[in-house]
């Protein structure tokens, strides 16, 4: 296998052979005494030690149910929660704690916010081709539940705007309307790595009084996530992308607006009091916690985004960017190979997500292959079929790199895909 | 290192995905289905013609790896000529040397070229894909048998 090279590029996060060792699965080797090469990071993060003993110290030292056990460890666990709910806030830019809810990931967030806001027969909601599915289904529900129409930008697949929305054809036919009551899209990309406007569009939301809704899973891993300086109204991320654990996302909302939504689920420390005939609830964000919340999780979150905030989200941005414009520059000597997505020099930038075609290879076989070189990164139709559809294809292969990602695991990805190109003799 | 792919993608297995016989969806037929694997996207539109009691032909148009092509191609191969029972015996035989995790010993006799997929059914992932167009077919065949089922 390709050894780890000491060479670096501009850009790239200092001291990276010291940040990689905070991540012990990093050291582990693969069946055949190969080096795992994680590339499917845009799937789910790896977990630095902080974050592994955080949960673990939780869960040996401090551990009982929150905000209503009186004894010393409750309040202990309660603070612990809450320092989370801190921690997330600060991550986020976010004017008040009280805007942070905790969900189970970003789905059941944006499942929340379609499920509470008001739609009726004549509103409609705007969303983008180039959704994950967990922003595309939940409005579709809600469509067809209220009345209301659901409308969207297209994804453009050709020339210099590959991979981005089309926003002027969009204007050009009116989806935003006065009629639009909400406005809902990625920040990036899972697929393509695409880095949407996110201020134009929250903008165009609010000219004409809907709100917006983003999802900002893969936008929270890699770059500065303001809700301030983005302008946004709603926005979810799940935390085992941040490398913290599964079991726990985050809604944001702006107070008043969150203030102003009905309940989702029902149930325990979301109420304020219950008589038999009817409830009255709770005050945000309690009213959207319904139920025993995911609590170590919590903590290990909390860990994640302090451990994000001391590296620098800027310098995470630095790193994938370089990472990325190696491997698409990587990717660009493998014959028969296409990039599905926007190029490095985009006005946004790009994320660190790249989805590619091999000519001749179907993606679960290169996967196959891969794997086989303990090279990992997922094949399929990454929960993004209607921008896969768009593309004219039925599934790709996407490399997705991170904090931890080095320059020579790029080389150990192009050279899998020339072994793959010639264990399937493509010439 | 190529010892574990070359059990997966066994010489048979790249020669049927290349070959794909039986492809392409034609008449008559008594039942089509389409059945996807929803974590990879892989879909097969499958018919099936019986004639008195016999597979008289499998016909399909399938998207998807070299596993769930080829595997649609042996199954055509294997099944296409037999009384609906017999081809029910080989179902079976196929659908519990798929789960069997590589540690079932299929019965070579029945099985023919699809005992190919025996590498295969080490591989959870992967499993699903070599199963796709012996469901579908399994489908078929029950709705051709119970005209009711079929939509």
């Amino acid at each position: 296998m390709s050894t780890p090279t000491a060479f670096t590029l501009p850009g790239l996060l200092p001291e990276l052979e010291v940040v990689r060792k905070d991540f012990p699965i990093l050291e582990r080797t693969l069946p055949g005494d190969r080096s795992l090469v994680y590339l499917d990071s845009a799937n789910t993060s790896q977990k630095p030690q902080c974050v592994i003993d955080a949960m673990v110290d939780h869960l040996e030292r401090h551990n009982a149910n929150i905000a209503r056990a009186m004894h010393q460890l409750g309040a202990e666990s309660t603070e612990a929660f809450e320092q989370a709910r801190a921690d997330v806030a600060a991550f986020l830019n976010a004017p008040r704690v009280e805007e942070v809810v905790f969900t189970k990931n970003a789905t059941e967030a944006l499942n929340l916010v379609a499920n509470t806001v008001h739609l009726q027969p004549g509103d409609n909601v705007v969303i983008t081709e180039m959704e994950h599915h967990s922003n595309i289904v939940p409005w579709q529900l809600a469509c067809e539940r209220s009345g209301a129409e659901l409308r969207w930008f297209d994804l453009q697949t050709e020339g210099e705007d590959a991979g981005r929305l089309d926003l002027a054809g969009g204007d050009a036919r009116g989806v935003i309307d006065e009629n639009t009551k909400v406005v809902a899209f990625t920040w990036v990309s899972n697929m393509l790595g695409t880095v949407n406007p996110v201020r134009e569009l929250a903008d165009r939301a609010r000219a004409v009084g809907a709100i917006s809704v983003v999802d900002a899973s893969q936008a929270a891993p890699q770059l500065p996530v303001d809700v301030q300086e983005a302008g946004v109204d709603l926005l979810a991320f799940t935390g085992h992308k941040v490398c913290g654990p599964t079991g726990i996302g985050v809604l944001w909302g702006r107070y008043d607006l969150l203030a102003a939504l009905p309940p989702f689920l029902g149930g325990g420390e979301m109420i304020e009091t219950v008589r038999m005939e009817r409830s009255t609830f709770a005050a945000p964000p309690q009213r959207f916690e319904a139920g025993t919340p995911p609590i170590v999780e919590a903590v290990g979150l909390g860990a994640a985004v302090r451990y994000l905030g001391d590296l620098g989200l800027e310098n995470v941005r630095r790193h994938e960017e370089a990472i990325t414009r190696y491997a698409l520059e990587g990717l660009a000597t493998v014959p028969g190979l296409r990039v599905l997505g926007p190029g490095i020099d985009a006005p946004e930038g790009r994320g660190g997500a790249i989805a590619f075609e091999l000519d001749g290879v179907h993606p679960h076989d290169i996967a196959q292959v891969l794997d086989s070189r303990g090279v990992a990164v997922r094949a399929g139709h990454h929960c993004a079929k209607p921008a896969h559809a768009r593309y004219g294809v039925q599934s790709s292969t996407r490399m997705s790199s991170y904090l931890y990602t080095t320059p020579s695991e790029i080389d150990a990805l192009v050279e899998g895909l020339e072994y793959t190109r010639s264990y399937f003799k493509l010439g | 290192m190529s010892a574990e792919l070359d059990s997966l993608y066994q010489d048979v297995i790249l020669d049927h995905a290349k070959r794909r016989l039986g492809a392409g969806l034609r008449e008559p037929f008594e039942a089509e289905v389409h059945h996807v694997n929803p974590t990879c996207g892989d879909e097969v539109t499958l018919r099936v013609h019986l004639d008195g009691g016999t597979v008289a032909d499998i016909s399909y148009d399938a998207l998807g790896c070299s596993i769930s092509t080829a595997s649609a191609s042996v199954m055509t191969e294997v099944l296409v000529g037999r009384p609906v029972a017999e081809a029910e015996t080989v179902l079976e035989e196929f659908l519990a040397m798929m789960r069997g995790k590589g540690a079932y010993e299929p019965d070579e006799d029945v099985l023919e070229d699809a005992v190919a997929f025996q590498g295969t059914a080490r591989l959870s992932a992967r499993v699903k894909c070599a199963l796709l167009s012996w469901m579908a077919y399994q489908d078929a065949v029950t709705r051709a048998a119970d005209p009711e089922e079929t939509r």
